[in-house]
């Protein structure tokens, strides 16, 4: 029996009903058609369908459709600098072209989702495994970078690109604090 | 020599001209394909490597909600058998023809349903029976029915020898013998095969249509794979592929998945069918580089000049199509030795069908040698540089013909330079602070230039600018930008002037992107059709002139060896208490002729030493005898190289200019990244430990 729920994608609101083995990722990629979130292993092994629900990154392949009824949802083609979907480019995006972050693009989408939702977890003081002290505020280096995104593989290696990208948004974005 | 471009495009640092729509996710893949109320297909798969199909019932999986067709094996026969293929003569596309089993994993029905869910929920209810039969899968380099096949996927010959090794094993003075082996491994580009499929019977002119938008590295020869097995016309299928989520070789070759879409498309007709394969299916379905165990023999004087090299290799096939990875190769033309002997020989097993994995043959074919050769290094008491140095040949060991460029040695000293190589304290497991232990190793590249024989490209005059359409590929290798800065060199504008349209089998034909051809074989076929382009139309063209041409054959290949090289310096840490292994600094300096453009060349460059560390510590595909099964067919068991994996890792590239490559210079960059990482970091892995670690992947529990 189908279930009916209500989501905002990007900005825009959404009326449907799914199937209740719907997956978040199918439900916007097969019945929205916003194929941004990509599908790399629906198992939540790769990081390529995240997306941010409730301003939180989420893996889309593991959350059922039906339990996020009422939910924001903003993939990286709503990501802007505005509300979600006011469209224009987000700085992640602009960083992530300059530093040839990205080969294939498949993970990128995940990757840039990914990145928006570590920077904020890490604004708001949240430690990762490997910061040091966790009476100070974090220092946003390489290793930081590294184990927050760790979540998102690229099988094209573009590694070293992201974490130019993604400090360099983070420096920006501390510059402006 | 080849008439050279002059550069002024070609070398500019542009940005990938579908940057933005990637960024965003709103480039269309293979399975995102626009399509009017797509169908979903599900593969179902055999769960024994051998036996026979004794029946199919389709019945209760018919009767579950939302399914259109389920296809059965046209033997036993039965409900639902699918269409008798025009060509079955590659077993690979021979697909639901029989009722044999030739590995676990392989197709035995098909379903098509209105919903994902419906199609995953239906496959499950298919009943199948089997006679099963003992399954042969055991690769060992000790069976006894191993055997040499005629050529290696190459085309070169198995076997090679020249002088008599044996007797320069003999006379020494010193040797290195020793197995070497790597180990199963799979592609796993992010985005798994898939191919949306819809058959219209009323297309080409009554005859019927096929379009597949499939993920692939050669529209062309799906188009031709397919349309020779369904019995179609060539220009019945158009193949579509703006988009490729990596391939890395696994897309190369078309596999079983793009046919099994253009069954099911035709089994419900009018419907487009969506066909991604899972993770877990692309293990069993889409090819892997099979496992080598390699028996390395070294012989030298005492001055470290080789006397003897040579590569006996065994390697895995499966019994149901051969495949003969070329890892002889390398060891054939890397050094000089005047007694040089590599073989090949296979066994046969009922294991899913290995294919291409980025530089089949180099990568494996390198590993072995070049961990040898430290090993030489190291008994001789020379630097492992010191060593390469002393070895190397002054024409190509194997045909005898002169380099067209080689500077192997100029990015050894290059690389050794950036790295702070100078000075190294050779001695094996010296180093411990801060509770590691610290050491350092380096390795040589090579990957053969090469060019395709068939292309075409076409180039148009349309509203003041020109468009060329050539059906080349894009796997995240950046040729939507590279080649629109070759065409503009050839035509002499700007590139904001030029337009190149790839990915669809309505352009003309181009060869697979596959053995870093792609842009040496485009390249010069954009470069003939705008010489064409100008001598018909000269410098004013009016719109609507257009000019087409095939690539040109090159010449200078009968009389130079050609080939990109590099060097690659990692240095390791090993921990004192764990043995868990970490690689802070991985340098690789490339010579590759002429960069087209430099982001998008390091970011290859960089993904390939990047997947070389995988190689080296990470990847390893677990295959059970017992049932045929990769153990650990996903993501969280088959372990990539991830984001905190890879520290400070970097390519760069010296100034090489190779006048007899082609009019562009370029050698080809794909795949070069991954050839030698590994044996660089087992190197340093026994420089930081003392532990020589002859099996791949390097793993902490051999250095404890
Ligand atoms: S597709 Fe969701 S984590 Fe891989
Ligand atoms: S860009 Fe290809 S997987 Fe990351």
């Amino acid at each position: 029996m189908d279930h009916e729920l209500t989501l905002r994608v990007d900005g825009a609101e959404h009326r449907l009903s799914v199937d209740p083995r719907t997956s978040l990722l199918d439900a916007l990629r097969q019945r929205l058609g916003n194929t941004s979130p990509k599908k790399g292993c629906d198992h939540g092994q790769c990081g390529s369908c995240t997306v941010l629900v409730d301003g939180v990154r989420v893996l889309a392949c593991l959350t059922l459709a039906v339990t996020r009824d009422g939910s924001e949802v903003v993939t990286a083609d709503g990501l802007s600098a505005g509300p979600p979907g006011s469209g224009g480019d987000h700085p992640l995006h602009r960083a992530f072209i300059d530093e040839d972050a990205f080969q294939c693009g498949y993970c990128t989408p995940g990757q840039v989702c990914s990145a928006a939702g570590m920077l904020d977890e890490f604004a708001r003081g949240r430690p990762s495994v490997v910061t040091g002290d966790l009476g100070a505020d974090p220092e946003l280096d390489d290793a930081e970078i590294a184990e927050r995104m760790s979540g998102n593989l690229c099988r094209c290696g573009a590694y070293p690109g992201i974490r130019a990208a993604v400090a360099r948004v983070g420096r920006e974005r501390e510059g402006t604090r | 020599m080849t008439e050279m471009l002059e550069h002024r495009a070609i070398g500019a640092d542009l940005p990938r001209r579908d940057g933005a729509e990637k960024v965003r996710g709103t480039a269309r893949y293979a399975d995102e394909s626009p399509a009017e109320r797509p169908a979903y297909c599900r593969i179902v798969q055999a769960p024994l490597a051998r036996g026979r199909i004794t029946g199919v019932d389709p019945a209760v999986a018919e009767a579950s909600g939302g399914v259109l067709a389920v296809l059965t094996p046209r033997s036993p026969g039965g409900r639902g058998a699918a269409e008798q293929l025009a060509d079955t003569s590659d077993a690979e596309y021979a697909i639901l023809q029989d009722d044999e089993v030739h590995f676990r994993g392989q197709v035995v029905a098909v379903v098509v349903a209105e919903t994902f869910e419906q199609a995953r929920h239906a496959a499950d209810l298919v009943e199948v029976t089997y006679d099963e039969q003992p399954g042969d899968t055991l690769f060992s380099a000790e069976r006894n029915d191993l055997y040499r096949p005629e050529q290696v996927e190459s085309g070169d010959p198995p076997d090679s020898s020249e002088g008599d090794v044996d007797a320069a094993l003999e006379a020494g003075p010193v040797r290195i013998r020793h197995t070497y082996t790597t180990p199963m491994l799979h592609n796993n580009p992010m985005e798994p095969h898939a191919t949306t499929a819809l058959w219209e019977p009323d297309g080409h002119g009554g005859a019927g249509s096929l379009t597949l938008w499939d993920s692939t590295q050669s529209v062309h020869a799906v188009g031709t794979t397919v349309s020779g097995v369904l019995g179609l016309d060539p220009e019945q299928v158009r193949v579509v592929c703006p988009y490729v989520g990596g391939g890395f070789g696994s897309k190369g070759i078309p596999h079983q998945n793009v046919v099994t879409a253009g069954m099911a498309a035709r089994a419900v007709p009018g419907r487009p069918v969506r066909l991604p394969l899972t993770r877990q299916q692309t293990f069993s379905l889409a090819g892997y580089r099979p496992p080598t165990v390699q028996r390395v023999a070294l012989a030298a004087d005492a001055d470290g000049r080789l006397t003897a090299i040579a590569n006996d290799v065994v390697e895995q096939t499966s019994r149901v199509k051969e495949f003969a990875e070329q890892t002889v190769l390398p060891a054939r033309t890397m050094y000089a030795a005047p007694n040089r002997r590599t073989s090949t020989r296979l066994a046969a097993l009922d294991v899913p069908i290995p294919s291409w994995m980025r530089a089949p043959g180099e990568c494996p074919g390198m590993f072995a040698p070049e961990v040898a050769m430290d090993e030489l290094a190291h008994e001789l008491g020379v630097d492992p540089i010191v060593l390469r140095e002393r070895n190397e040949p002054e024409t190509d060991p194997d045909s005898g013909l002169p380099f067209s460029s080689r500077n192997v040695l100029a990015c050894l000293h290059r690389g050794a330079e950036r790295f702070g190589w100078a000075g190294r304290d050779p001695r094996p497991g010296e180093r411990v602070h801060g509770g590691w232990r610290w050491g350092t190793g380096v390795a040589a590249s090579v990957y053969p230039t090469s060019r395709m024989p068939v292309s075409e490209a076409e180039i148009t005059r349309v509203d003041g600018r020109y468009v060329a359409r050539i059906g080349a590929a894009d796997l995240g290798t950046g040729t939507w930008t590279a080649l629109v800065q070759i065409a503009a060199d050839a035509l002499e504008v700007a590139v904001d002037e030029v337009d190149v349209l790839i990915g669809d089998t309505d352009h003309p034909e181009a060869s697979v992107a596959g053995g870093s051809t792609g842009i040496n074989t485009w390249g010069s076929t954009l470069v003939a059709a705008a010489q064409e382009f100008r001598k018909r139309f000269g410098d004013t063209p009016a719109d609507g002139d257009s000019a087409r041409a095939g690539v040109p054959p090159n010449d200078a290949a009968e009389r130079y060896a050609m080939s990109a090289y590099g060097a690659q310096f990692a240095e390791v840490a090993v921990h004192a208490d764990t043995g868990e292994i970490r690689v802070p600094r991985l340098y690789g300096t490339f010579a590759v002729g002429r960069v087209v453009n430099p982001r998008m060349a390091r970011s290859q460059l960089v993904g390939g030493m990047t997947m070389g560390l995988g190689m080296a510590l990470h990847e390893n595909s677990l295959f059970d005898p017992r049932t045929g099964h990769v153990v650990n067919h996903d993501l969280a068991e088959y372990h990539v190289p991830t984001q905190a994996d890879v520290a400070d890792l970097r390519a760069d590239w010296i100034d090489e200019h190779d006048p007899h490559v082609n009019a562009m210079g370029t050698k080809g960059i794909g795949e070069i990244g991954i050839v030698g990482t590994a044996a660089a970091v087992a190197n340093a892995v026994w420089h930081a430990t003392g532990t020589r670690v002859r099996d791949l992947p390097v793993t902490l529990d051999a250095v404890l």
